[in-house]
């Protein structure tokens, strides 16, 4: 139970945000305009923009702005907006706790312990980088190994080196990044090294990131050993057998100072399971309807907390959704109808949203989200309803790394018959 | 005022400098590595052994039954983290039966209190996530958990208060006796004393060996671990024993005293005692071991792997007292587990020994442990709100994670034996220490250490020595960068 005087201290708003990188600014700016006055964003750095901020390359906004921008670009272009629009955002501020009754406190250097009551919550955390300890890659635990991502922001924010002589384990799309950045900065990148047959990352990164920089791309590789006692000294890499076990015999070494770690994003999602929200294992994010509400009444989540997106554009539009959806909530806007369930059938992982309103009423169009689970040239995206297709999409190449995005046609949601609905590959 | 040396800056080494620092003495505390406990304190299961698995008569069961039975008023004097848990060890048929049995007249006579055994009903009733083919165990409600390296840090800073020195980075090249007492030569120059006291963990033979005539081995014996995240409801309550086997106890599933999930260790003799490279194989043994006690295991959660390097004496038993012919020289050599559990227990025999034969006098004032702020990831709301109020560096969560506050991590730079670089922070506090492994908060822990200590980032390290982790400012790389490519 609080005390009387936190509880004096409780302050009523009508949509609150977690996070302003490009999820929350984008939900926020959603929520405004559809009619919300009452909203506050919560952002734990001291700046708006999130992880863009340290994202120094170009190749944003294609989708959203038609235009390629750089990360920092492509955050100023919401933050003005959240200005413009004059919605108030604490920055320097972490949210330490959320329930199910959307019940928050948040601590900051200068407001000190802040508690809310909210009307709908809308979870824009984003997400972090998976370690080396979750790899449980043997050696020594010596300085030189970072994750891409913090390597970026020592780079790029702080404006140090890291490291001299790079190995780069796991082809996720920052380690791509890092591999042109720290060369173009004037380290020698020795190899990035993957243990699965294919990239994590886009295609155009490996491209225009390790091809056109001559940086080997070692596919089926891992780093079995990491050498040093105090700096790293060297890593060894071997080759691995389909089942991803190192094969004796293919090791090789590689004098490197600087192993960067970019082996897989995970959603953040600590506060979400304070609120007790059904998580979905495929994505390690929330289960959500088509609204991004999560299993918890009121409360949403969008962007990379949800599931790991490719790009940042696809984040805002989500965004978006989840901040329209938001208002409308909170405007009492009911939605009724019955669900569908969706499943993930052969080939696909993580179909966001788990859930879809068939409404009584009118049906707007749907965006479905998935990844591949492996690599298939020309193939069939297929969604049946109970056992109905009711759509078949041909794809010359589907790949884990490029997510898949599908528009489901309101036509084609009044339609649906109630049983659930699988998305699957088929050759 | 006679002069102290106490070599190393393990748990035991800080606990007998502080036992020292009640009486008139001149205590200075070397240590090789760059932080108090970087060698065996660091890395092992943090388990207060209850005191039934060493042989009865010996020191290793004398000191740990006594260590045991004084760690929570130890614990609670110095401010660290002490959790009376409980511990089972599980039998899986009816031969292991008989090793309990065993295990239990053991402990008895080692003088262990409230041990019984217990059957499976029982078992799986106070442990669900057990194996359900458990037979019956031996329950040992004494058994506890503390952090071995926030203690041995506490401990430090209680003995500096009492103005007891701390060099670090200060390794011991060799000890001479000299006219009386003792010149003791490190890579940081020459040390004079009148008493020594060897505390050197893997090193202590090599070091008693340099002063006695009897020689002593030591093989480091390497144990591998994993780590889990903490849990709102932790796997299990208690540590998991099995049956004990030569090469120790066991692989153990145990709660940490911060409600993580450890497994292991691996036991495994190797010649480097420096060498805490974890190994693919060993890991793998662990984790299967590990699933005899918890099939349901999930290795989801998995936060990191390590490995700690324990000193086993070839005689297997601890030696603790006066070196023998050299007036003056003490030591405490072959502390293996139960190290932990005894080291209250150590420190307080020796010290007295120390004290008794050399004269020294107690002083007038022995000031109390400097306490720490509750953590902040423990306080309840009003604690936090109260806290920020008075100093807002509390306001600014470093480490998301673990939810340490900059305030926490610039008090454990300034404590009287200081944080000095990441890990070092990082075992004061808990920033780094959860499941994204620093990967958020070190770039704002290096820079809090550079403007604390005064130093420029580039000379910041994770755990001293070499281990920088940023080599040049991108300015310089760039410079560094075009006079290669013009060679």
């Amino acid at each position: 139970m609080l005390s009387e005087e936190l509880r004096s201290q409780v302050e009523k708003v009508d949509i609150l945000i977690v996070g302003a990188g490009p999820a929350g600014m984008a939900a926020a700016i959603a929520a405004k305009e559809a009619g919300v006055d009452s909203i506050v964003v919560l952002e734990r750095e001291e700046h708006m923009g999130g992880i863009l901020r340290q994202c120094i390359h170009n190749g944003f906004g294609l989708h959203r702005f038609k235009e390629e921008l750089t990360g920092p670009e492509y955050a100023q272009r919401d933050i003005d907006r959240v200005q413009e629009l004059g919605i108030e955002v604490r920055c320097g501020t972490t949210v330490l706790s959320i329930d199910e009754n959307r019940f928050v406190t948040a601590v900051s250097k200068e407001k000190g312990i802040q508690l809310f009551a909210c009307g709908a919550l809308i979870l824009a955390m984003g997400c972090r980088e998976r370690p080396r300890g979750a790899l449980a890659t043997p050696g020594t635990r010596c300085a030189g190994i970072y994750s891409a991502g913090t390597a970026q922001k020592y780079v790029n924010l702080e404006g140090y080196m890291p490291g001299k002589r790079v190995v780069i384990l796991g082809s996720g799309d920052i380690g791509l990044i890092m591999a042109r950045r720290m060369t173009l900065q004037g380290a020698k990148v020795l190899a990035c090294v993957e243990i699965m047959p294919y990239s994590g990352g886009l295609n155009r990164n490996i491209v225009q990131c390790l091809d056109d920089f001559g940086i080997p791309l070692m596919l089926s590789h891992t780093v079995v050993d990491i050498h040093g006692k105090e700096r790293l000294t060297g890593v060894t890499v071997a080759r691995v057998d389909d089942k991803r076990n190192p094969i004796p015999g293919t090791e090789q070494h590689f004098d490197c100072d600087t192993l960067l770690l970019s082996v897989g994003l995970l959603p953040e999602n600590e506060l979400t399971q304070m609120a007790g929200v059904e998580m979905s294992a495929q994505t390690s994010g929330a289960v959500v309807d088509d609204a991004l509400q999560t299993s918890a009444e009121g409360i949403f989540a969008c962007g990379n907390v949800l599931h790991v997106h490719d790009l940042v554009d696809f984040v805002s539009a989500e965004s978006m959704r989840a901040g329209k959806a938001a208002a409308e909530y909170v405007q009492g806007k009911n939605r009724a109808g019955r669900y569908a369930q969706v499943k993930d059938g052969n080939g696909v992982r993580g179909a966001v949203p788990q859930r879809i309103l068939v409404p009584d009423g009118e049906a707007e169009p749907i965006q479905l989200m998935f990844r591949p689970a492996n690599v298939y040239e020309n193939s069939y995206i297929v969604i049946r309803d109970g056992e109905n297709q009711i759509l078949r999409q041909k794809k010359r190449i589907l790949a884990p790394g490029e997510m898949v995005e599908l528009t489901l046609k309101p036509e084609m949601i009044k339609a649906f018959s109630g049983a659930d609905l699988t998305v699957s590959i088929e050759q | 005022m006679k002069k102290v040396i106490v070599i190393g800056g393990g748990v035991v080494g800080c606990a007998l400098a502080r036992q020292l620092s009640r009486y008139e003495a001149d205590i200075l505390v070397l240590e090789g590595g760059e932080d108090v406990a970087s060698g065996a304190s660091k890395a092992n299961s943090g388990i207060v052994h209850a005191g039934f698995d060493a042989k009865p008569g010996t020191m290793k069961a004398l000191t740990n039954v006594e260590g045991a039975k004084m760690y929570e008023a130890f614990c609670r004097e110095v401010d660290a983290p002490y959790v009376r848990s409980g511990a089972m060890v599980l039998a899986f048929d009816e031969k292991q039966r008989a090793v309990l049995e065993k295990l239990l007249r053991q402990g008895e006579e080692n003088g262990v209190e409230e041990q019984r055994i217990i059957e499976r009903e029982e078992i799986l009733r106070l442990e669900p996530n057990v194996n359900p083919d458990v037979v019956c165990a031996l329950l040992e409600p004494t058994s506890g958990l503390t952090s071995p390296y926030e203690l041995t840090c506490a401990l430090a800073d209680h003995a500096a208060v009492n103005g007891a020195q701390f060099q670090m980075e200060t390794m011991v090249e060799k000890v001479v006796p000299e006219n009386g007492g003792f010149r003791v030569v490190t890579n940081k120059g020459d040390y004079l004393c009148d008493i020594l006291v060897n505390c050197a963990g893997v090193n202590s033979a090599a070091l008693h060996n340099q002063l006695s005539e009897s020689k002593m081995t030591i093989i480091p014996r390497k144990g591998e671990y994993y780590l889990l995240d903490h849990q709102a409801e932790p796997f299990f309550q208690r540590t998991m024993f099995q049956c004990p086997s030569k090469m120790g106890k066991g692989v153990l599933v145990s709660p940490t005293a911060h409600g993580n999930t450890l497994l292991g260790p691996s036991a495994e003799d190797v010649d480097d005692s420096m060498d805490l490279g974890t190994n693919a194989d060993i890991l793998a043994k662990v984790r299967d071991a590990a699933r005899l006690t918890w099939p349901g295991m999930t290795l989801r959660t998995v936060i990191t792997t390590f490995a700690g390097i324990r000193a086993h004496g070839t005689n297997d038993d601890f030696v603790i007292g006066a070196v023998e012919g050299v007036p003056g020289a003490y030591e405490t050599v072959g502390i293996e587990s139960p190290g932990l559990s005894a080291a209250p227990s150590i420190a307080k025999r020796l010290g007295e020994q120390i004290v008794r034969e050399q004269g020294l006098n107690e002083k007038s004032e022995w000031k109390p442990a400097p306490r720490r702020e509750k953590p902040f990831y423990a306080m309840t709301l009003e604690e936090r709100a109260d806290v920020v109020r008075k100093n807002p560096e509390y306001g600014a969560l470093v480490c998301r994670c673990e939810q340490v506050t900059e305030a926490e991590i610039r008090a454990a730079i300034r404590r009287p034996v200081g944080a000095r670089t990441i890990d070092g922070v990082k075992c004061r506090t808990r920033a780094g220490m959860g499941r994204c492994q620093g990967g958020f908060c070190s770039p704002r822990v290096l820079e809090i250490l550079a403007e604390e200590l005064h130093l420029d980032p580039t000379e910041v390290t994770k755990c001293g020595g070499e281990s920088h982790v940023l080599v040049s400012t991108i300015a310089q790389a760039l410079q560094k960068g075009g006079n290669h490519n013009a060679q």
